[in-house]
């Protein structure tokens, strides 16, 4: 359905461009959990929170010529920046919608790391735990990426802000 | 003899089309098949609506789910011995692998999307909530049944668990791939997995392929690129999937219409309406029900209500050309409009299907910590990523194809009094490239 691309659109268009898959799987789930009516579904991966729907539908729009992706290689692996295209503006404009706006949540996000922005979103995916269990949660799903008490205040910290 | 470690005194084998047999020796999982929420995966189909193109695809989440337990008592055999292998976690394995779609209900990509549900909550409600297999579970020991709903949750604190379960080259997807190439009777989804189960290593936290059964691998993801476009993705089964939201969408809508009464009150669907599905409720919905209300609802009142449902009974589908948001957005603004004008609802008979919209994936390598790929283990002991190592995979990894299509049902249009509307319509229609049968 067409309105779902349209959503993230109006989310590249705010965002004006984002720097690394990993960064925008966490982004738009954050967004997701602060109430924004974004609909890929997530599942809990390796890695975190993690939406194939999400990574079709931007290869989807890629593929349009809404979204311009460019790939960075970085020996091991390869990074990749987002940015609107003039043709994706254009079909913002035609197709109206009424999003509410997200854009103090998207700058404050744009100007963490990946690795913060991984450990914000999967203290959003155990929310329903207590703050104890969550904490623990975490380590046990993560252990790997041996968050400090300080990164999982900060964390905690961001979540409120978030909320506010 | 502890519950856990208890065995049938007789080795049961179930006769299977893909694996030949299916060994059950553990008491504990004769016990989970006999129980009535894993039973009740018979009464749902795999694919859901792909019998409508491929006739013999009827087989159940149970057929499918008793292969994954079996591939995965295989990898585990191989494994034992094995550094990084606990054999520990032998039966949680077995019950994960057994249970993985336990959640899964009639339909329920459609159900799903229309109804804001989530297959593997129900399954973690089954699994920890008031049921047999609970009780099962629960008696192996204490904290056991949340160890199982972990593994499938893809939470547990032990990843080469979850990826035996879960990942790119797993027991579900070596299973359906197999089984569906049975049933549907095409022959693109074939592959090794004999060998791709020799060469599979345990690590510390995933499965890893030796380097030797890469083409083994190269074979198992082209089978899956296959699958997809020709199996997946048709468009005849899209249509029928598109017709079936659009039932869903239209009852719920009619049910929150104060002035709207049901001939027969739809009981099974009142907590899908309402948003708050109880899993007693859920459990109870399987394809024999929905088949029944799709029936009864050809008699409804609403117009849109029993044609959908006449449609989807009777296999009379949509049609669908090609469609590229980019350059024909004003054309299907412009349908959007002469369809209202000629009195067909464009929000159930002008149906954009993106491939998107469809829950499945390719192999993707993925960014660096963006999800797990397949790590071929090589003779230095180093890691490499698949496609980095085999040129097949990368051709095919790096191509993004992706597919949207405009559905409509034909012979409305050919209804059409006003002569002006429907000679418009049908150039923009044909002007989109031809206009295909879904049959």
């Amino acid at each position: 359905m067409l309105t779902n691309h349209a959503k993230l659109m109006q989310f590249f268009s705010v965002a004006n461009e984002v720097t690394g898959r990993k960064k925008l799987q966490k982004m738009i789930y954050i967004l997701q959990k602060c109430g924004m009516p974004f609909e890929e579904k997530y599942e809990f991966h390796f890695y975190g929170p993690y939406s194939e729907e999400l990574t079709l539908r931007v290869e989807e729009l890629c593929n349009l010529g809404f979204i311009h992706e460019e790939k960075e290689d970085k020996i091991n692996y390869y990074q990749y920046h987002y940015t609107i295209t003039n043709d994706g503006e254009e079909f913002l404009h035609q197709f109206a919608m009424d999003m509410p706006d997200f854009s103090s949540q998207v700058e404050a996000m744009k100007g963490k790391s990946s690795r913060f922005l991984e450990l914000v979103a999967t203290m959003l995916y155990f929310d329903g735990l207590s703050t104890e269990e969550n904490i623990a949660k975490v380590h046990t799903v993560k252990p790997k990426q041996k968050y400090t008490n300080e990164e999982i205040q900060a964390a905690h910290a961001f979540i409120e802000g978030l909320k506010q | 003899m502890a519950y856990k470690d208890e065995q049938l005194h007789e080795e049961k084998v179930f006769k299977d089309p893909v694996h030949r047999y299916v060994h059950v020796k553990d008491r504990v999982i004769w016990d989970l098949i006999a129980a009535p929420e894993f039973q009740r995966l018979r009464r749902i189909k795999q694919l859901g609506t792909t019998n409508i193109t491929f006739h013999g695809a009827e087989h159940s989440r149970f057929n499918h789910s008793l292969g994954v337990y079996e591939i995965v008592r295989r990898i585990i055999t191989n494994f034992e011995g094995r550094p990084h292998w606990n054999s520990e976690e032998r039966l949680l394995c077995l019950c994960a692998a057994l249970l993985h779609d336990l959640g899964h209900g009639p339909f329920s990509h459609s159900f799903e999307k229309v109804f804001k549900l989530d297959h593997e909550y129900f399954t973690q409600q089954i699994i920890l909530g008031d049921t047999k297999v609970n009780a099962i579970l629960e008696r192996v020991a204490k904290g056991f049944a949340q160890d199982v709903s972990d593994v499938i949750a893809k939470t547990y604190k032990d990843k080469l668990v979850v990826s035996l379960i879960s990942s790119q080259i797993d027991a579900d997807r070596m299973d359906y791939l197999q089984r569906d190439t049975y049933f549907t009777g095409v022959s693109y989804g074939h592959f090794d997995m004999e060998r791709i189960l020799r060469v599979m290593r345990p690590m510390e936290d995933q499965v890893v392929i030796k380097y030797t059964g890469m083409h083994a691998v190269e074979d198992y993801i082209m089978s899956r690129y296959q699958m997809y476009w020709q199996v997946y993705f048709h468009p005849v089964t899209r249509s029928a999937e598109v017709i079936l939201s659009k039932i869903l969408h239209r009852a719920k809508v009619l049910y929150e219409d104060s002035n709207y009464t049901f001939k027969l009150e739809p009981t099974h669907f009142l907590s899908f309406f309402t948003g708050h599905v109880k899993l007693q409720d859920y459990l109870k919905l399987d394809e024999g029900i929905v088949s029944y209300y799709f029936q009864l609802w050809q008699e409804e009142e609403d117009d849109i209500l029993s044609d959908l449902c006449e449609r989807f009974t009777n296999r009379r589908l949509f049609k669908y050309i090609e469609f590229n948001p980019n350059l024909q957005m004003n054309e299907w603004m412009e349908l959007h409009r002469l369809f209202m004008n000629a009195g067909i609802d464009p929000d159930y008979y002008l149906v954009v299907d993106s491939s998107s919209d469809l829950p499945y994936d390719f192999y993707r390598p993925g960014e660096e910590e963006e999800r797990l790929p397949i790590h071929l283990l090589m003779p230095n002991g180093e890691l490499r990523e698949l496609s980095r190592q085999s040129e097949i995979v990368e051709s095919i990894s790096g191509k993004k194809r992706t597919d949207h299509k405009l559905y409509f049902p034909i012979d409305l249009i050919e209804k059409i009094e006003d002569s002006t509307v429907k000679k418009r319509v049908e150039e923009i229609l044909s002007g989109q490239g031809e206009v295909k049968n879904a049959n």
